[in-house]
């Protein structure tokens, strides 16, 4: 019993930050794109500083129709929204925020294994909606969101196969029981390289050619109203979220800090990731955007380079220090 | 291993993980591993019968995960994630891209048939048949014991790899990165064969490289 009051309190604590994060990055991203961009951005709702707006929004989407086009195929037209938002679900619950065992969802042996292949999964989903829709700029904008899949996967990898080797572990709480303060310079090549491919996974600026707005309206979300695209927005979000975490754990030390007490690591984790978030935010408002070959020459002829160069230097001096 | 010598480990590893199994009173684990095989057989089914290309390639994601839960039940939680890293999220991604560049439309394919289906058929039974022979000849009554230490966990994985399997796994990179380079090769080839064809349209394609 009581193993099973563990379990379901883990997995609830899970679903509400899976809930509760991704609005709030949502929300930071209204304020501080505003401020960036010297306007107000939305100021009414709510009251004190628009704050309301996020929860305007989300009964503005329930209240839509929801139309799925007559041409489209049904089935995988509305399964394509679950399937694009659950796996950054799975992928919260493996992500640990402190040290020991309460701080993390559950603890799996292949972590890093785990994390990227369920990432990878959230693709699909674009795919389907992008072939399902019946239209041919959801169609585009699928065929380009499966190109930058598969250039963007592989640098990823390499850099976290580069974590993976420095720690001698691919289970994520035991990367961070090996960390050190100096694996930041020596990691910072991977680092750079795995939050830039993560971004162009996530489809977000400067690397969001698959919805490129002026030539393909939405890309594959196109056809979509109401939850269903909400839904899609809510896994973007979720995905910065799960992008950040992942960084934070595998390149910035996590629960590790220059100071904190004892039980404050969670804390630590908390701040890398929203200052993560704030970047990406940051990076939005500032590039503009890639065109589709130099998001293409920059992942094979830069990217994966730079990774592998970062793996022959975690090999050398990992065989230096032993 | 010949059979005599499997039946032995078998029957040493079955009395060492104790004597408690039997097919009339499966555990909860067996019962799910049951199933998903099930549901996997039947994806898998769907996939080769079904007329809508893109509806084959979306079972064959079913039937590619089901694997990897299967996997995943056999205490192989490695092979497991890397099931799901390399098949679902590139190879599938991959089949659905070539799908939608080529032809995938909506509804049936009237060409998504072929002549040598019952060819196809004959040999997949056959190799069906084979595998499992070899596989049930050569565990016979083996039982993982599933309360002990895992046995497909990363380390354990990564020892045998790299103790008892390092010269077929560096032979296997080999061949990869021949077929990498081989690829490579191919495409280049037949760039540089269609150009001279064309001088007239030689602007576009010469364009397109030096953007790349």
């Amino acid at each position: 019993m009581n193993d099973a009051l563990d379990v379901a309190l883990r997995l609830l604590a899970v679903f509400v930050v899976f809930l509760t994060f991704p609005l709030i990055v949502g929300q930071t991203e209204h304020k501080v794109m505003a401020h960036m961009q010297g306007r107000l951005g939305p100021m009414y709702a709510g009251g004190f500083h628009g704050w309301a707006q996020l929860i305007a929004d989300g009964v503005k989407f329930a209240q839509k129709e929801d139309v799925v086009p007559a041409g489209a195929d049904r089935r995988v037209f509305q399964l394509a929204p679950a399937v694009a938002l659950l796996p950054y679900l799975l992928v919260l619950l493996a992500i640990p925020i402190g040290p020991g065992e309460g701080a993390v969802g559950q603890v799996l042996d292949a972590g890093v294994f785990f994390v990227l292949a369920v990432m990878g999964v959230g693709v699909l989903g674009s795919l389907m909606a992008g072939w399902a829709s019946a239209n041919k700029f959801s169609l585009l904008g699928g065929l380009r969101t499966a190109a930058q899949l598969l250039a963007y996967e592989l640098p990823m990898l390499l850099a976290a196969a580069s974590v993976a080797m420095a720690a001698g572990t691919v289970s994520l709480p035991g990367i961070l029981h090996a960390f050190h303060w100096w694996w930041l310079p020596w990691q910072i090549v991977g680092a750079i390289v795995f939050f830039v491919a993560g971004l162009a996974e996530l489809q977000r600026p400067p690397f969001d050619m698959p919805v490129a707005d002026s030539e393909i309206i939405f890309g594959a979300y196109t056809e979509y109203t109401g939850l269903r695209f909400a839904l899609f927005l809510l896994a973007e979000y979720a995905g910065i979220v799960v992008l950040c975490g992942l960084t934070t754990v595998l390149f910035l030390g996590g629960w590790h800090g220059p100071w904190g007490a004892d039980g404050l690591g969670w804390v630590w984790t908390l701040l890398k990731t929203a200052l993560l978030a704030f970047v990406v935010i940051w990076l939005r408002v500032t590039y503009p955007r890639l065109r589709e070959d130099q998001l293409q020459k920059l992942s094979w002829t830069l990217l994966v380079p730079l990774s592998l160069a970062q793996i022959a230097l975690t090999g050398i001096v990992k065989v230096v220090i032993s | 291993m010949s059979p005599a010598a499997a039946a032995t480990a078998a029957h040493a590893t079955t009395a060492a993980a104790g004597n408690g199994h039997g097919f009339l009173s499966p555990t909860g684990v067996e019962i799910a591993f049951l199933l998903v095989g099930l549901v996997t057989l039947g994806a898998a089914l769907v996939t080769v019968t079904t007329r809508q290309l893109v509806h084959a390639a979306l079972w064959l994601v079913v039937a590619l995960g089901g694997l990897a839960v299967e996997y995943l039940l056999l205490t192989a939680e490695f092979i497991a994630w890397v099931q799901v890293l390399i098949y679902v999220g590139s190879v599938v991604v991959l089949l659905l891209f070539g799908l939608m560049l080529t032809r995938a439309p909506i509804g049936r394919s009237p060409d998504a048939d072929s002549g040598n289906r019952w060819a196809a058929l004959v040999v997949a039974a056959a190799a069906a048949g084979a595998l499992v022979w070899v596989v049930v000849d050569a565990f016979r009554t083996t039982w993982i014991d599933l309360d002990g230490p895992a046995a497909g966990t990363t380390r354990v994985t990564g020892q045998s790899l790299f103790q008892n399997w390092v010269l077929p796994f560096e032979a296997l990179s080999v061949l990869l990165l021949a077929a990498l380079v081989g690829a490579i090769v191919l495409s280049r080839k037949a760039t540089a064969e269609t150009t001279p064809d064309t001088p007239a349209a030689a602007g576009a394609p010469g364009d397109k490289e030096g953007a790349r």
